[in-house]
């Protein structure tokens, strides 16, 4: 009675610890870590970020008051923020633009199989492994009115301009700056993809006589959609997230010309103490990333080429 | 038996960690935006004192960056882990008294005994007390005078500040016309430390010499534009891009390490001079007549105790012992006194071994006695970085200076209107 007894106990243990519980028991041991650090230290700060967005907090009074909606309703009428927004869309759009089809011209480039491809491969992509404030430090002396970048036009007899101090150069030195930080990360993925693209589409191509540029439009592209749309999301989430090549370089000047949303964030929560207003602009920025890359993903349908 | 002496160790243990351990682990912490070595020595000097006499207290000085030095101070607040006392500039301490940021020193300076707070001129103690209460202490009442290269500009062939003032010609357009003189000699002419096109406040050095100020004596309007700027910013403007006197955007240019024939800053800057093979002839000359005559443009730092760090009695104590006559004495050589009696050519050039009698007493006693200083505005932070903003447009060599200068009242006034 007491043996018959035991062996039910046992089919009923084994009975719950199925397989597939215990794989999927297994699996969630293994993301339980990643899982912890993403409550811990991303969604505990972004519901706290969502909560100080509805105060008003002085950290000098050490005060926090309830005030609602009223720091959205001031975003509203910030005469500022308008400019903020269409300086952030210009470099984001830029930095996406330039760093894109820069990491695809040299990835296109690096392909070939030609001599020395490896070295110029590793120099391509050794920006990435610099320290960012250390790569932004050297580029702010190289663009200084006397520094190495218009020494160099001068040997050739330009005299090149006040990079930082002209609005429409200054824009144009950050994102240069960022893209050349950056560019060696998308042109290894897009390499990667390029390796990927099967050669006897290529081939039977080229019996048909297809041009090579068609080639290029009609079969490279499609077949690296999928990596162009990863790299196209990547890169507008970091440019929209730029702080310190801008407080390195340009302090968010001349005038407003380069002050991109999380400087301005930054700006009104840690320079002028408003940190309830500082979290409703983060709130926004999330919104804005959020957004654009709800985008991106659903027009992956209309663009992207998946071969399964 | 046994376990009853255990429990009664352990709870003895207890009790006299608790009651030994904050007597020994009294730490204070004073954020400071200097990170000069002279200055540390004689500033940790003063702290072994006070510890001496404190036994179990430990006073460190936490040496910030002077550029975002409000910004660190405030993110540190934010964390949670404010210093016990900081130096603060007379632009922001406004802020921190309004919001209750600081610990009140009125009791404690009254009661340290020979402390003597009627030592300072009442004159010296309200940019930094707010409704009768004293929130800091005067640290530093530091008249601005020009550092002159005399080896440079003898050898640019220009008369030296020192022969123009002997001339009774030593006005803003002399000065800048020898460093013209200078500058063309491929060298860089008079720089105003510490401006780099940002901290625009600093140009008060110069604009102060034409009457001119940024806000409007109730700083409820903008003053950017009235007549006295932007004539004091058309001669700024003029001597930067026309006669290049002054260093333009993005050139640096470093006096101390012999780049420029001037440079405008406070004695504090002194043992920045260079020594052995690097010296050079130097000297130390009030700052030129503007049209307004002779004036004077004196620096303002304080030193408050944070009311929400770990120990603000303590902080408070140190602080009375740090500002005591014979430490204020010693700071002398570096940070001009506020204490009277203490303001005198002999204490000054006793604690100034660089200096000579003649140049303190025409750049620091005659500085602190006729000197103007910073119109203090509510706000500041906010202020400062849109008139940043504002400003830089007029960094450009042709900029249109009054729509500028409107321009940028256009955007100061809401927020002046506001405070």
């Amino acid at each position: 009675m007491a043996l018959a007894l035991d062996t039910s106990q046992a089919r009923r243990k084994r009975g719950f610890w199925t397989m597939a519980r215990r794989d999927a028991a297994t699996g969630y041991l293994f993301i339980t870590p990643q899982l912890i650090g993403i409550i811990i230290f991303v969604l505990i700060p972004l519901g706290l970020v969502f909560w100080y967005s509805l105060h008003e907090w002085n950290v000098l009074a050490g005060s926090f008051r309830f005030t609602g909606a009223a720091n959205y309703e001031k975003l509203l009428s910030d005469p500022a923020l308008g400019e903020v927004m269409t300086v952030t869309a210009v470099f984001s759009a830029g930095l996406a633009l330039l760093n894109m089809s820069l990491a695809l011209g040299l990835a296109l480039l690096l392909n070939q199989k030609l001599a020395f491809m490896t070295v110029f491969r590793t120099l391509f992509f050794s920006p990435v492994v610099v320290s960012l404030v250390a790569w932004t430090i050297v580029w702010s002396f190289l663009l200084q009115s006397n520094g190495g970048i218009n020494g160099l036009l001068q040997m050739i007899g330009v005299e090149g301009p006040n990079w930082l101090r002209n609005p429409t150069t200054a824009m144009i030195s950050v994102i240069v700056v960022q893209a050349l930080k950056n560019v060696g990360l998308n042109m290894i993925l897009f390499l990667a993809a390029l390796q990927g693209v099967p050669r006897e589409l290529f081939e039977a191509a080229r019996v048909d006589g297809v041009p090579r540029f068609k080639q290029f439009y009609r079969i490279t592209l499609p077949m690296i959609s999928p990596t162009i749309l990863l790299a196209s999301i990547v890169t507008i989430v970091g440019a929209l997230q730029v702080f310190a090549q801008i407080m390195i370089l340009t302090q968010g000047g001349p005038g407003f010309s380069t002050t991109v949303l999380v400087y301005y964030l930054y700006q009104q929560a840690f320079q002028f103490y408003l940190f309830g207003y500082g979290s409703t602009l983060s709130i926004v920025l999330l919104v804005i990333v959020g957004a654009l890359t709800f985008i991106q993903w659903q027009l992956r349908r209309k663009f992207v080429f998946y071969e399964n | 038996m046994r376990r009853t002496i255990l429990k009664t160790t352990l709870a003895a243990l207890t009790v006299t960690t608790g009651l030994v351990a904050p007597a020994f682990s009294q730490e204070l912490r004073m954020a400071i935006w200097s990170a000069n070595e002279a200055h540390l020595a004689l500033f940790n000097e003063i702290a072994d004192e006070f510890e001496a006499s404190h036994p179990g207290v430990t006073v460190t000085y936490d040496s910030l960056a002077f550029e975002g030095y409000v910004t660190t101070l405030t993110t540190q607040i934010a964390g949670g882990n404010p210093p016990d006392l900081a130096w603060l500039f007379d632009t922001t301490a406004p802020d921190f008294m309004a919001a209750g940021a600081l610990y009140p020193l009125t009791d404690t300076f009254a009661t340290t005994e020979g402390y003597d707070i009627a030592d300072f001129p009442p004159a010296t103690l309200t940019a930094w007390s707010r409704d009768g209460v004293q929130y800091l202490y005067p640290f530093s009442t530091s008249p601005f005078g020009v550092f002159v290269n005399n080896d440079m500009i003898k050898a640019a062939g220009a008369k030296t500040p020192a022969e123009l003032i002997a001339a009774g010609e030593w006005t803003w357009d002399n000065a800048i016309a020898t460093a013209a003189t200078v500058a063309a000699t491929g060298k860089q002419g008079l720089v105003v430390r510490d401006f780099d096109f940002k901290i625009w406040e600093n140009l008060a050095e110069i604009y102060a010499g034409w009457g001119a100020h940024p806000w409007s004596e109730d700083t409820k309007s903008c003053a950017f534009n009235s007549t006295e700027m932007v004539d004091a910013m058309s001669f700024i403007h003029d001597a930067i891009f026309v006669k290049k006197a002054m260093p333009g955007p993005g050139v640096s240019a470093d006096f101390f390490a012999g780049d420029a024939a001037m440079t405008t800053t406070q004695i504090s800057r002194a043992s920045l001079l260079p020594k052995g093979d690097a010296a050079f002839d130097w000297d130390l000359v009030p700052l030129p007549s503007g049209p307004v005559g002779e004036y004077a443009w004196v620096g303002r730092a304080g030193i408050g105790v944070l009311a929400n760090g770990k120990n603000p009695e303590l902080a408070a104590e140190f602080l009375a012992f740090f500002s005591s006559k014979d430490n204020v004495a010693k700071l002398a050589q570096f940070f001009p006194p506020a204490r009277q009696s203490l303001l005198t050519a002999d204490v000054l050039s006793a604690a100034n071994p660089l200096l000579t009698k003649e140049q303190i007493e025409a750049v620091v006693i005659r500085g602190v006695a006729t000197g103007q200083s910073t119109q203090q505005v509510p706000n500041f932070a906010q202020l400062q970085q849109t008139a940043r903003a504002g400003l830089d447009g007029l960094w450009q060599p042709q900029a249109d200076i009054v729509g500028v200068l409107n321009a940028l009242c256009d955007r100061l006034n809401p927020l002046l209107a506001a405070n």
